[in-house]
């Protein structure tokens, strides 16, 4: 019973953090103007649970906050789904293959999903037949919205670990990580205590 | 295992890939009375309630970084509008003269009672939800058809007109904003030609508007034509069938500086919109756009 409590909490707490975003995202966060544009939290949403949760999660996790925003907005249904899907998946296969530790790279990894979100829209548009030149103001916005996402990727990411954490399952590699990091589990170190030397730096 | 799990894993991504494609097609090909838009109004009705409590809840952090923005783009400004202050205040002059001369001829064509807005009857609403997309210029409000809200009734914020609603719900309306694809508008220069085009966004130059199909004016008169800063207001008429019906003289923006040879060759010059479209908290609804379509005769 306990167990499947467990299961069921973090899609609970993943839904909940996608209807929450959606709904500060546009009630407050669209309302505000910064240099002429408004930021989007929502791709950064996404990339955080990518890098939080694996590529699966963070697809599904896409696919569904794109389809609220679609939905909420009254746009073309699919199109937020589908440029999200890509940032959830992406992010989590760079935790998967690359783990990456540094603590600026949700840093990085914004500025990537906003550039994409918002190029990405606008390829989509113009596929679709929105009849629109490329003008140089069109892509003054796109690079003034990646810049102010940029500086908000990182107090993002920390809230949504905070918010989902909790409820992760342990990750192995990780965990054996941080024992190497500690020196708890370092093979060599270990046969050293054994053979009684000490280590350079104790002498 | 790795195998099983790589196999699921790429099952995933391309059901949920799959699935929002044949979103995409499906609501793309729909009229708007489909199922798809159907749950989407759906969607709209349930969640309104809830966008309105969090948009009054929110209100105070949108403030503060509102009053913030608003400092920084006000200094910025000021130079503009000194000069525009100036530039408009010879133009109300003249206004004020044509006024006159205006409601003595209309009282002598019983007109007199359907020129302000309060004829339209105005329902004003609050913006609960907005768009931050450069794509899709919409903003949801908290009033629908129980307000008598209908579709296609031109909205008007603090300077001008600002859209018109592109979807009704019983509690809550989408406007599709003037520099929106979808929205076009029929539209009159005040210069001495009376100008008359259809104004389409710039969709490539988001805050931006382009006056089309003007007649160029003769070379040798080119001071009756169109000029920079001249107000630009809708004209009370349709030109396509697919136009909204908009009010005559509402204000929607200024002509911006435009090369006279843009005039002439395309027959299009460059409107700067009167209302801030990204900061407008309220609106007004004109849900009697037409409230006499009775025609006017002289006695």
């Amino acid at each position: 019973m306990t167990e499947v409590k467990d299961k069921v909490k973090l899609p609970l707490r993943l839904i909940l953090l996608a209807f929450v975003a959606v709904l500060v995202q546009e009630s407050a966060v669209s309302q505000i103007s910064i240099f002429g544009v408004s930021a989007d939290i929502t791709p950064l949403v996404v990339m955080s649970v990518g890098l939080l949760c694996g590529s699966m999660t963070g697809a599904v996790f896409g696919f569904g906050t794109g389809l609220l925003i679609d939905l909420v907005l009254v746009q073309t249904l699919g199109v937020t789904s589908l440029l999200y899907i890509v940032i959830g998946y992406w992010a989590g296969r760079l935790r998967e293959l690359r783990d990456p530790s540094h603590e600026l790279v949700p840093l990085a990894a914004g500025a990537v999903a906003a550039a994409f979100a918002g190029l990405g829209m606008a390829l989509i548009q113009f596929l679709l037949g929105v009849d629109a030149p490329v003008s140089l103001l069109l892509l003054q916005q796109i690079f003034v919205v990646v810049l102010v996402d940029t500086l908000l990727a990182l107090p993002v990411h920390a809230l949504v670990r905070r918010i989902i954490r909790p409820v992760l399952p342990e990750d192995p590699r990780r965990r054996r990580r941080r024992a190497y990091t500690t020196g708890g589990l370092s093979p060599l170190q270990q046969g050293a205590a054994r053979r009684g030397l000490t280590s350079r730096t104790a002498r | 295992m790795h195998d099983k799990q790589v196999r699921r894993r790429r099952a995933v991504l391309i059901l949920l890939v799959a699935v929002s494609l044949i979103l995409l097609t499906a609501y793309f090909g729909e009229t708007p009375t489909s199922p798809l838009h159907s749950v989407q109004r759906g969607v709209v009705e349930v969640l309104s309630p809830v966008e309105q409590g969090a948009s009054t809840v929110l209100a105070p952090v949108r403030d503060g970084a509102g009053w913030i923005s608003d400092t920084l783009h006000a200094k910025s400004q000021v130079k503009t509008l000194r000069a525009q202050v100036q530039n408009l205040t010879s133009q109300l002059a003249q206004a004020k003269g044509a006024q006159l001369q205006n409601g003595q001829l209309s009282h002598l064509v019983h007109l007199d009672n359907s020129i302000g807005v309060s004829a339209f009857h105005p329902v004003t609403a609050q913006v609960i939800v907005r768009d931050p997309t450069l794509w899709y210029q919409t903003v949801t409000v908290d009033k629908g058809s129980d307000d008598g809200v209908h579709l296609n009734d031109p909205v008007i914020a603090d300077k001008g007109l600002v859209g018109e609603i592109s979807e009704v719900s019983p509690t809550a309306s989408v406007v599709s904003l003037i520099t929106d694809h979808t929205v076009s508008v029929t539209a009159r220069v005040t210069d001495v030609n009376a100008d008359t085009g259809e104004l389409v966004p710039a969709v490539g130059s988001p805050n931006q508007l382009l006056l089309q199909y003007l007649q160029p004016p003769n070379p040798s008169q080119i001071q009756n034509g169109p000029q920079a800063g001249q107000l630009v207001v809708t004209a009370g008429f349709r030109s396509g069938a697919g136009d909204s019906y908009y009010p005559a003289n509402i204000p929607i923006g200024f002509v911006a500086q435009f090369k006279e040879d843009q005039l002439f060759n395309d027959g299009q010059i460059q409107v700067t919109p009167a209302a801030d479209l990204r900061r407008f908290d309220v609106v007004q609804i004109l849900t009697a756009p037409h409230p006499g379509l009775e025609r006017a005769q002289v006695p």
